[in-house]
């Protein structure tokens, strides 16, 4: 279990602010979405989490500052899965996985059993094992996706931040992923993960942290948080919401000016 | 499942120290008096005839040493830095040491002072190495990327090249600036074991710091965000990996001279041969760097020559066929 509590994050890329005073407690258990439109700072807020960048204000994980944590101690509690990863060797599909293994690894020692487990493990839940002797490289962008899902499920960390994970997939593997993370979250992970698609963030997540600007401008429930007035204000269109029971479809229609 | 690619590195790793052997053999029993191997091996152990042992122990067995740490480290910094920069054309030289080395060498030549004593330009050549590396600091900063690296890399190799045209512009004589060239071209002849004692140590740091970084190397697959978020610290590694180059390639050039092409194409033939992972192509491209390099020294004193050709001359025509071979696989030509 492991909790990133953020109070006042700040996170400025040259001197322009991206990230402004993001206060929210992230708790295991729930999958979390983030939602908001291109260039809000989601991807940044991520990478704050993670300490990949400076950032003001305070972040916290299971209560002990990011800047006193090695790298290593953050990346055996918190799994991170980029958005739009690039790949520079033709590695196997299983050896790619296996690198997800690495924080647990003391100093020149190789993988044990219990890691091909793990990466065992981890291919056959994000459904890539069929593909394990192919060249990572040399996969569709669906499903090298999937890879490095697979990837960053390997790590067996207790959280995951997951970028953007459905960019890329077909319908169907959308479906599986979001199963996928909310079956991590309800198991007693921290699974914090971007979106874009609206209907699978309201479909999916328990909790919706909709940012804009580089604030935080609603944090609930989906329904709470999908209205059509912060739809307009924030993403400036017009969408039609529509509850089936469980189920909510958002549909932007247009434009809203 | 996990026994395959390991007993297929074990196969790699046994073939190649097996191929060490016997190009170190080859090349304490060739030369312009060949010697059976019985022979070297007599003198080896201390038991040979007078002859066989001033020609092995004397005059081959430091050129062999040689051969074999000043290829292992260049294949080994060659497959350190593609690993690090995500570059199959990084090679030693791209970070300038190996160019500032050589202008160590070049100024001890120039002013004379190689004369004085024969250690002077390996030590000058060393320390050259190290101001390259204190100036690397200077020009990249405390950033972690890359292109920053490369780019300060080129900005030393760069002045240290032009330094290196300069002295052989002004040298006093024809006879000064062929003593300069002939340098440039490196070679391991008249190579004896006070040089062994100088390279070695440098070679022996420089390869711990570079097999040390394989965990990190292999993280960079994933880009410098997805490393960190492995636990990498590309800080260290990066101070490793600079350190490394700059001592053991320093050592390396101060006593063989310039050679190229061995630590970018000793990579390129091991890859292949290995699941393609950074981490696991380093220990294979020191070895096989020591073999290729040991090679090309026997070819140098076998191959029939007014002049005997520079060791760096014919590793450069290595380099091509293997570079042909890369692009015609990249252009899916076979």
């Amino acid at each position: 279990m492991v909790t990133i509590a953020l109070d006042g994050v700040g996170v400025s890329l040259g001197r322009r602010p991206v990230v402004r005073d993001v206060s929210a407690v992230l708790t295991p258990g729930a999958l979390v979405g983030i939602i908001g439109p291109n260039g809000a700072g989601k991807s940044t807020l991520l990478r704050a989490m993670l300490g990949l960048i400076a950032s003001t204000g305070s972040i916290r994980i299971d209560d002990v500052p990011l800047s006193h944590m090695a790298r290593g101690a953050v990346a055996r509690k918190v799994a991170y899965l980029p958005q739009g990863q690039t790949l520079h060797w033709p590695l196997t599909v299983e050896r790619l996985v296996a690198l997800g293994r690495l924080p647990h690894l003391a100093p020149m020692s190789r993988l044990g059993d219990a890691d091909a487990v793990a990466v065992e493990r981890a291919l056959k839940r994000a459904g890539v094992a069929d593909l394990r002797e192919r060249i990572a490289t040399d996969l569709s962008g669906g499903e090298r996706a999937r890879v490095l899902l697979a990837r960053a499920l390997a790590v067996e960390a207790p959280g995951l931040l997951a970028d953007e994970p459905l960019a890329a997939l077909d319908p169907g593997h959308q479906i599986d992923v979001m199963e996928l993370l909310r079956a991590e979250a309800r198991g007693g992970s921290l699974v914090v993960t971007v979106l874009h698609d609206l209907t699978m963030a309201a479909r999916y997540c328990d909790r919706l942290v909709l940012i804009d600007a580089g604030t935080i401008v609603a944090d609930g429930t989906p329904r709470e948080v999908l209205t059509p007035e912060r739809l307009r204000a924030v993403y400036g269109i017009t969408a039609t919401i529509e509850r089936h029971g469980e189920t909510t479809m958002i549909v932007p229609t247009a434009r809203a000016y | 499942m996990a026994a395959t690619p390991r007993g297929r590195r074990s196969a790699l790793i046994g073939g190649l120290i097996a191929l060490m052997i016997v190009a170190a053999i080859g090349s304490l029993a060739l030369g312009s008096v060949p010697l059976a191997p019985a022979r070297v091996l007599a003198a080896l152990a201390g038991r040979g005839d007078p002859v066989a042992t001033a020609i092995v122990i004397e005059l081959r067995l430091p050129r062999t040493i040689l051969g074999l740490a000043v290829g292992a480290m260049l294949g080994l910094a060659g497959a350190a830095l593609q690993g690090y920069l995500r570059n199959p054309l990084a090679e030693p030289s791209v970070l300038g040491a190996s160019n500032a080395a050589a202008l160590g060498a070049v100024g001890a030549i120039y002013f004379g002072l190689a004369e004085l004593n024969p250690l002077v330009l390996p030590v000058l050549a060393i320390a050259a190495g190290l101001v390259s590396l204190v100036m690397l600091f200077a020009l990249a900063g405390r950033s972690e990327s890359p292109l920053t690296l490369i780019l300060a890399g080129i900005a030393v190799s760069t002045l240290a090249g032009a330094a290196i045209s300069l002295a052989l512009n002004l040298s006093p004589n024809p006879f000064a600036a062929m003593e300069i060239m002939t340098w440039l071209l490196g070679s391991l002849e008249n190579r004896s074991f006070q040089h062994v004692w100088i390279a070695l140590p440098c070679i022996a740091v420089g390869a711990a710091l570079l097999l040390f970084d394989g965990r990190a190397l292999d993280a960079l697959t994933l880009g410098e965000d997805g490393a960190r978020a492995l636990g990498a610290d590309l800080r260290a590694t990066r101070l490793r990996l600079l350190l490394g180059v700059a001592i053991g390639v320093g050592g390396a050039v101060a006593v063989s001279g310039s050679i190229g092409f061995v630590g970018l194409i000793v990579p390129h033939l091991v890859r292949p041969l290995t699941d393609r992972s950074p981490s696991a192509i380093l220990l294979p491209s020191a070895l096989a760097g020591a073999v290729l390099l040991t090679l090309a020294d026997i070819g140098v004193r076998l191959i029939p020559s007014t002049n005997e050709l520079k060791l760096g001359v014919v590793t450069a025509f290595l380099g091509v066929p293997v570079f042909l071979a890369y692009l015609m696989r990249e252009r899916r030509l076979w």
